[in-house]
């Protein structure tokens, strides 16, 4: 079982870099170099800060788009070329193929996110040999090449799970234009999903309270994921919080996954 | 053999392909051309530098999702090129209106941003046309950052120095040097500091402390450069006390005040003409407090008025 799935998941891996993925590696390690020449000269002693935000917004963004458009159109590409057909009738359970899909884009996910780490350690190593006066002063905040910085780029990617996981489970139902639009949607509402936690101090009704909690438990809360800010400066992110979030975030991934395969187990392709 | 492969294929062979990517570089170098044409008879407006999409920093923080400490240096961006952009203009109608909103802004989306509290308190609160002159606002900034990090006695200090060197008022600078010195981890002489302030206000060896101080601290070459002028005033002002009192005992033993410098050095009173820290001469003027003063084409020129008022001979 565990060598089918991985089998689809290698296929998904090759064909997203056969389909240029790993191109925006090379932007992003454009965008990252001429911003560390750039910014020099615009922020007034603030390189290293701006560096890090850029670094961390700039992989979230890559591996946003990354996992939407592909995950989009994973399952629905296969049923658009009906190559779907070949797939089925090998010894191949429908959930396997679904679990395979999403464990090859994750695969792609990890090695973008680990790639674009790299160049943000690198690029600030870098600024730090060669502009020691500035990373002096950055150091009152945090340390340049800083190991904590790994704490949000491992959310930046749980968050991502949870996002690729969104995109397949409409991929399993929908075009690829309705996926990609209902993934962002569901994006944004998960940035703003603390807001239905406390609806309760905006109406009246107690009914409507109740369904807003119980959306703020049933969406994706994304928020958490973001420590990109408390990284950059130099405050404590528990490991205690990286941990439950990033078991949060497995867990929902896998959720959406577990009715990604019920809705292509249930699909009809005659 | 591969010409005859890209044919059959229906891909276009080596030739078609260059001759494609030199038609194409034409065209954009026609539509470049016909872009400058149409930009020198019919002018593009000037971006407004002052335009704010979002002026809330409220909503400007909801609507960048997570993406809002890069918003933040977004905004830090701006304010720093607005400010050196109005500081540069030799408008006569020139103003700094966007300076704190930009300010605001970048603070409301990355609360801990340090140096946007510290670069807003020293250029809100510079007097025009160097800066907008709004101390008021520079305290506001500062209550701010207190607000978000009541840790950062930096910003207590700061609040401190606004009070003690644009508003000169003592009492309150001594009481937020005070305040500062009570933050765990404050340095030791703000406590001194805070005292001397309020029994003897300002003087100059306290103002030296300070701009010492942001001058070792200073987060960016802006704030280390105006530290260092201040210092070098500071400096000047030490100086001019000095010749004050040899142009004194000139007049003491003359009867009249020194036509030219040259005359109080053949006197034995100086062994050559006194230059300021920046390398001008000093001026002789009978109309001046002590009867020396600084050239206007110095760069240290304006003095600071509350410690200028002060130089003259020692009593």
């Amino acid at each position: 079982m565990a060598r089918v799935i991985l089998l689809v998941a290698y296929h998904v891996f090759k064909e997203s870099v056969r389909d240029k993925v790993l191109y925006n590696l090379v932007l992003f390690a454009t965008l990252m170099i001429s911003a560390s020449y750039l910014v020099g000269q615009l922020t007034a002693g603030q390189d290293i800060k701006i560096i890090k935000d850029l670094g961390l917004a700039a992989s979230a963004v890559f591996g946003l788009f990354i996992a939407v458009f592909i995950g989009v159109g994973l399952v629905w590409k296969e049923v658009d070329r009906r190559s779907v057909y070949n797939v089925l009738v090998k010894p191949l359970r429908r959930h396997h193929f679904i679990a395979g899909k999403f464990i090859g884009l994750a695969l792609t996910l990890l090695a973008n996110l680990a790639v674009m780490a790299a160049a943000v350690y690198l690029v600030l190593a870098v600024m730090a040999w060669t502009q020691p006066v500035l990373a002096a002063a950055a150091l009152v905040d945090a340390p340049v090449v800083d190991p904590n910085l790994l704490k949000a780029f491992l959310l930046i990617y749980v968050q991502l799970l949870v996002v690729t996981a969104l995109a397949l489970f409409f991929s399993t139902f929908s075009s690829p234009m309705l996926s990609a639009a209902l993934t962002f949607g569901l994006y944004v509402v998960g940035h703003f999903n603390a807001d239905l936690a406390h609806f309760e101090n905006v109406v009246q009704s107690r009914a409507a309270a109740q369904l807003a909690r119980a959306l703020y438990y049933l969406l994706p809360n994304l928020a958490p994921f973001d420590v990109k800010a408390a990284v950059v400066h130099g405050q404590a992110v528990p490991a205690g919080y990286v941990l439950l979030t990033t078991g949060y975030g497995f867990l929902y991934a896998a959720a959406v996954v577990g009715l990604a395969m019920l809705v292509f187990a249930r699909r009809d392709f005659k | 053999m591969s010409a005859d492969a890209d044919r059959l294929s229906g891909r276009p062979d080596r030739r078609q392909a260059i001759a494609a990517l030199v038609v194409s570089a034409l065209l954009v170098t026609a539509a470049l051309g016909l872009q400058a044409v149409r930009e020198t008879h019919y002018r593009i407006a000037p971006v407004d530098a002052t335009l704010l999409y979002v002026e809330s920093g409220a909503s400007a923080n909801r609507l960048a999702l997570s993406y809002h400490a890069l918003l933040a240096d977004v905004y830090w961006i701006r304010a720093i090129q607005y400010y050196g952009d109005t500081r540069l203009s030799t408008s006569s109608t020139k103003q700094y209106s966007a300076l704190y909103p930009l300010l605001d802004l970048a603070t409301s989306l990355d609360p801990r941003f340090t140096v946007a509290y510290r670069f807003g308190a020293m250029f809100l609160a510079e007097p025009f046309p160097g800066g907008p002159g709004r101390v008021d606002l520079a305290i506001t900034l500062l209550n701010k950052g207190l607000a978000a990090e009541p840790a950062k006695w930096q910003y207590a200090q700061d609040a401190g120095f606004v009070y003690y060197w644009w508003l000169q008022d003592y009492k309150q600078a001594a009481m937020w040097f005070d305040k500062a010195s009570r933050i765990q981890g404050a340095p030791w002489w703000l406590r001194s500091l805070a005292a001397t302030t309020l029994v003897q206000g300002g003087d100059r060896p306290s103002s030296r402390v300070l701009w010492m101080q942001l001058y070792e601290t200073a987060e960016n070459d802006w704030i280390r450069t105006t530290s260092r002028l201040r210092l070098a005033q500071l400096d000047a002002l030490d100086e001019i006390e000095q010749l004050a009192a040899r142009v004194a005992r000139y007049q003491q033993v003359a009867g009249r005040f020194p036509a030219d410098w040259e005359a109080v050095r053949a006197a034995g009173l100086l062994r050559a003409i006194p230059s300021d820290p920046s390398g001008t001469p000093y001026l002789l003027d009978a109309t001046q407090p002590g009867g020396v003063t600084i050239a206007r084409s110095s760069k240290l020129y304006p003095l600071p008025p509350q410690f200028a008022r002060k130089a003259g001979p020692p009593s």
